[in-house]
Formats: C-alpha cells, sequence, structure tokens
C-alpha cells in the first residue's frame, strides 16, 4: 500500500505519474483529484489522467524533473479519492463475426468458450477511468481478470470505429477506423466525439458504460 | 486561391499542431517537420506556426487561381512554377494561372521525404479545437478532417501580401544542422521508462543498429526494423498511460515504433526511448528506407538542442527581416 509512486520522464516536456498497487476504482478517483490539482500548476499545460497514472505536458523543458517529482508525491499522499457522478450510457454489441476477428485469439489465450467470454464481458458496469488513444476513446475499468488477454504481437493497421476490444487487463470501444494492438471481439454504432460539442467528447471520466448483448456470431 | 491538380495522396493541411485535447483523447498532429513549416512561414512573413500544405507524396501540382506569395520547404523537389526552376527554401509570386508542380525529393547531401507548401498568410481553413492541422483519425481539422484530393481548394489567407523579396532563401537546416552516427543519419534520443527492462544485448544492438524505415511508416508512427529484434528480460503488459510524439515503443516482436505527429496521446506498450523533441523534425524527413541509427542524449543536451531550433530560428528570421529592410531602403 505504501509503496512509492513511479515518476518517469516521456522526453524532456512530459512525465508519467504511476501510482502503486493494484488497479482500482479507488486509486483512479485519486488520480482525477492529482489531475485536477496539477492542472493548476503554471508549468503543466495539460494534466492528462491514464489507468491509475497521470501524464503531465508541460510547457517547456525544465532544467531538471525533481522539483516537480517531490510536488507530485506530496500532492499524491495528500489527495483524496475524488468522486465524479457521471451518468450510465448502454451499447448494444454484436459479438464475435466480422466485426469480432480477434475473438478466436481470446478463445485460444483464456480456454474459455465465445459464450462464456461474452457473458463475462458483458457482465459488468464499467466505469470510463480516462479518455485517450484518439478522439473520444474511453478506457474502461472492471474487467473480469479471467478475459484478459495480451496486447497483439504486432499490432493492427486499422480496425472500424465501434471495435469493442481486450488488450490485457483492460476493455474499451474505439469511436473511429485506426491502428491497435489490442484484440477486437465485437462491435457497436455509437458517436463519441463530435468536434462541435462542448466537451467534444461523448463520455467523460466518471461515466459508465453497459455493453448489452445485441448478437453472437460464433 | 489554389487547387490543386494531382490526386494527392496523403497530403494534409498542417500547422504546429494542436494542445489542449490530450484529455477528450485529441492528440497533436502538427507538421512532421515543424521546423520547415515555420522556416516557410518565416520567408512569407507569416506566424510562424500558420498552417501550409504537407506533401509526402510526388510528383505533386497545384494551380493558382489569384496571384499569391508562396515558398516551398522541406524536401528539394526540383520545384518548377510553370516552366521555370525554383530554388527549394526560397519565396516566390505566384500570378493567377501559373502552375506549380514538386517532382521526386532529390537525393542530394540532405534526402527528406516531406515539402510544405507554404502560402502567404498561410492556409485559411477553419481553427478546429484550436488548430488548422487536419486531424486524420478524428476526421476534423484541415480540409474537411481529410487528406487532400485533385479538385480542392484552399485560400490563401493573405495572398496580396509579399513581405519578401522574390527568390529570397535560407540553407536549409538538414544542410546547416547535420546529424550523423557512422555515416548514418542520426537522431537523440533519451533512454524511457522500461529502458532497464531490456537485455543488456538489446540495449548495445539498440544503439548501434542502422534501423530501417519501414514501408509501415506514417504519420501516426515510424515502424522500424532491424537485427536483433529488442528483447525484455520479462513480458511487459502496462497499464494504459499517455505518451507523446517521440517515443518509441516496443511491441512484443521487438522491433520499434516511433510515435510521430499523429501518434496516439495514449498507449500501453514498453517504451525503450524517447527521441529529442528537438530532433522530431530529422525523423519527420526520413524517406521510408532510409536507415536510421539512435544517439544517447543526456537530459541537458536535450534542452540544449531545443535551445539551438529556437536560435536557428531567431537567426533566420534576423537575416529575412534584414533582407527585408534593404529592399525597401533601396
Amino acid at each position: 500500500m505504501n509503496a512509492a509512486a513511479r515518476i518517469t520522464p516521456l522526453g524532456t516536456t512530459a512525465l508519467l505519474f504511476e501510482a502503486p498497487g493494484a488497479l482500482t476504482l479507488p486509486t483512479q478517483q485519486r488520480i482525477w483529484a492529482l489531475a485536477r490539482e496539477a492542472q493548476e500548476w503554471t508549468e503543466v499545460r495539460e494534466a492528462v489522467p491514464g489507468m491509475n497514472n497521470l501524464m503531465l505536458t508541460l510547457v517547456g523543458p525544465p532544467r531538471g524533473l525533481q522539483a516537480l517529482e517531490e510536488r507530485l508525491h506530496a500532492a499524491w499522499s495528500a489527495v483524496r479519492p475524488l468522486g465524479l457522478e457521471g451518468r450510465t450510457v448502454v451499447l448494444p454489441v454484436t459479438y464475435g463475426g466480422d466485426g469480432g476477428p480477434h475473438m478466436a485469439d481470446v478463445v485460444a489465450h483464456t480456454g474459455l468458450s465465445v459464450d462464456e467470454i461474452v457473458e463475462l464481458h458483458s457482465a459488468p458496469l464499467y466505469t470510463v477511468y480516462a479518455l485517450g488513444s484518439h478522439p473520444g476513446y474511453c478506457y474502461l475499468g472492471g474487467m473480469d481478470p479471467r478475459i484478459a488477454t495480451p496486447r497483439r504481437q504486432v499490432p493492427v493497421m486499422s480496425i472500424p470505429g465501434g471495435s469493442v476490444s481486450i488488450g490485457g487487463a483492460q476493455t474499451g470501444v474505439s469511436a473511429s477506423p485506426g491502428p491497435s494492438g489490442w484484440n477486437t471481439i465485437g462491435s457497436t454504432d455509437m458517436c463519441f466525439f463530435d468536434p462541435a460539442r462542448d466537451p467534444p467528447a461523448l463520455l467523460q471520466p466518471g461515466d459508465s458504460i453497459r455493453f448489452r448483448v445485441e448478437k453472437v456470431i460464433r | 486561391m489554389i487547387e490543386i491538380l494531382s490526386n494527392a495522396a496523403l497530403a494534409t493541411v498542417q500547422d504546429r499542431g494542436r494542445e489542449g485535447g490530450l484529455r477528450w483523447g485529441v492528440g497533436n498532429s502538427g507538421a512532421m517537420d515543424p521546423l520547415a513549416l515555420a522556416t516557410g512561414n518565416l520567408l512569407l512573413g507569416n506566424d510562424e506556426s500558420a498552417a501550409a500544405i504537407e506533401v509526402p507524396v510526388f510528383p505533386f501540382r497545384v494551380r493558382f487561381t489569384v496571384d499569391c506569395a508562396f515558398a516551398v520547404t522541406g524536401a528539394d523537389c526540383g520545384a518548377t512554377l510553370d516552366e521555370r526552376p525554383l530554388m527549394p527554401w526560397a519565396c516566390y509570386e505566384a500570378r493567377a494561372g501559373q502552375v506549380l508542380s514538386l517532382g521526386l525529393p532529390r537525393a542530394g547531401a540532405w534526402r527528406a521525404a516531406r515539402a510544405y507548401v507554404c502560402l502567404a498568410g498561410g492556409v485559411d481553413v477553419p481553427a478546429v479545437l484550436g488548430s488548422r492541422s487536419t486531424q486524420l483519425r478524428g476526421a476534423f481539422g484541415g480540409l474537411e478532417g481529410r487528406a487532400l484530393r485533385k479538385g480542392d481548394v484552399l485560400r490563401a489567407a493573405a495572398p496580396g501580401r509579399a513581405m519578401r523579396r522574390s527568390g529570397v532563401g535560407v540553407v536549409p537546416p538538414g544542410l546547416q544542422m547535420p546529424l550523423e552516427a557512422g555515416g548514418c543519419a542520426a537522431v537523440r534520443v533519451l533512454p524511457a521508462a522500461e529502458y532497464e527492462c531490456y537485455t543488456a544485448a538489446s540495449r548495445t544492438a539498440f544503439w548501434r543498429t542502422e534501423w530501417k524505415v519501414t514501408p509501415q511508416s506514417d504519420r501516426y508512427g515510424y515502424r522500424l526494423s532491424g537485427e536483433p529484434a529488442l528483447q525484455s528480460t520479462a513480458a511487459l503488459e502496462m497499464r494504459s498511460h499517455g505518451i507523446v510524439p517521440g517515443v518509441i515503443q516496443v511491441p512484443p516482436s521487438g522491433q520499434p515504433i516511433v510515435q510521430m505527429r499523429d501518434a496516439q496521446p495514449s498507449g500501453g506498450y514498453p517504451k525503450i526511448g524517447t527521441v529529442i523533441e528537438a530532433d522530431l523534425w530529422r525523423l519527420g524527413q526520413a524517406p521510408i528506407g532510409s536507415r536510421v541509427r539512435f544517439i544517447e542524449a543526456t537530459w541537458d543536451e536535450a534542452v540544449s538542442a531545443l535551445d539551438e531550433l529556437r536560435a536557428w530560428l531567431d537567426e533566420t528570421r534576423s537575416v529575412l527581416d534584414l533582407c527585408h529592410d534593404i529592399r525597401h531602403a533601396a
């Protein structure tokens, strides 16, 4: 519990803060609180939550990272979980078939049947932990570890928008076509991002997603 | 206005890039060679970050439909205005009806992959979420959020303004500030979070290998290939976290991928290093099939390199302003 957070540089104008311990919602709530605080620091351009971690992009390269590291560690010890009361969006999903080309890989890795994978994947109410990857994309917490499947050996050049996929212990839905290293097991239709909206992303950290089984193609 | 005459595969409108959208999953975009973009704009008296057309595939042709000052920077493509040969990295004035043609990039002392067609006042497309850069993944910004096509028409924001003397140019930074290691083009790299997770042999190979830029390299990322494949001492499955252009990820195949301007703002593959911000323009100009080496840099070297780029741009601006003053005094 008291293991230290890890802070590493991403070049000279960004750094990554990684919380210790297992991937949990209470830790993520502290990450949200830390992001809210760090966003106010003058040297920070943007505080970007990830999965139990936080990236800070900086307005310019500091002479070194030590001062920022100390400040982050101190802020982390002090922050309390920030409960964000979001809304719930239900997404109908077609599992398997052409829209889920890597279902067989998840079956092979987990040793579970397609039906078992679908049942485990659609059971939880997933919390949006963070946005990232591409415009409107949500990283979700709460996937059953039994269907965790490593990222692909080589990322595929493009998967379609609406792809429901598993990468390691995480799951998510792509918001538009593009490259991905995750295993796609199904597909859904939803507009997750519109630059003309404010905010442009449909979902925010603290919102929830439920996957409703529309169809299973075995 | 200018009309695109080529089926311009992958040519896009780009400015310096987009900031502040990472929390929505919106990455930076922006010119792959920000130095060429800034210099082209300086040549025209534009704001350094004004939008231009980034051209990665040749030949590329446009017709001016109004008189307009322009500059072509980046790769030396043997540009012509009608039949008249133009110097690269110089500004000119086109008359309505004239055709600007860019040929294949020349293999010279500095072989580059991308040219920038800069227009007086900048390419006038609406700013979306704070930038005119094309966000291909999100299908917004630039012209309708997509690559340019034959028949597209773009407007210059100030076509009548000619700030510099026609034919005034600068020596490309690729010639002024070359960087090589053992005769191979190079970029400087800071070791990143998972560097120590690679075997000693892989860490050595990382610095010694001449990495080949594969055909699967684009604005999202440069997929490199080389032997031996990089091996970590244990399988690494990371939680998704923010990343920035320049981060070198290593998927389990052991073949590194450098994140470029359209990179996803987050990822989960382990990071062996980060190409320093000051050298991203060099990599952005590395042609497919060329080879590149990584030179280990310190934090201080990375920061100094950025200062040097800034100084180069400031000096370029002073020299151009001086030319301008002389012209007006004459």
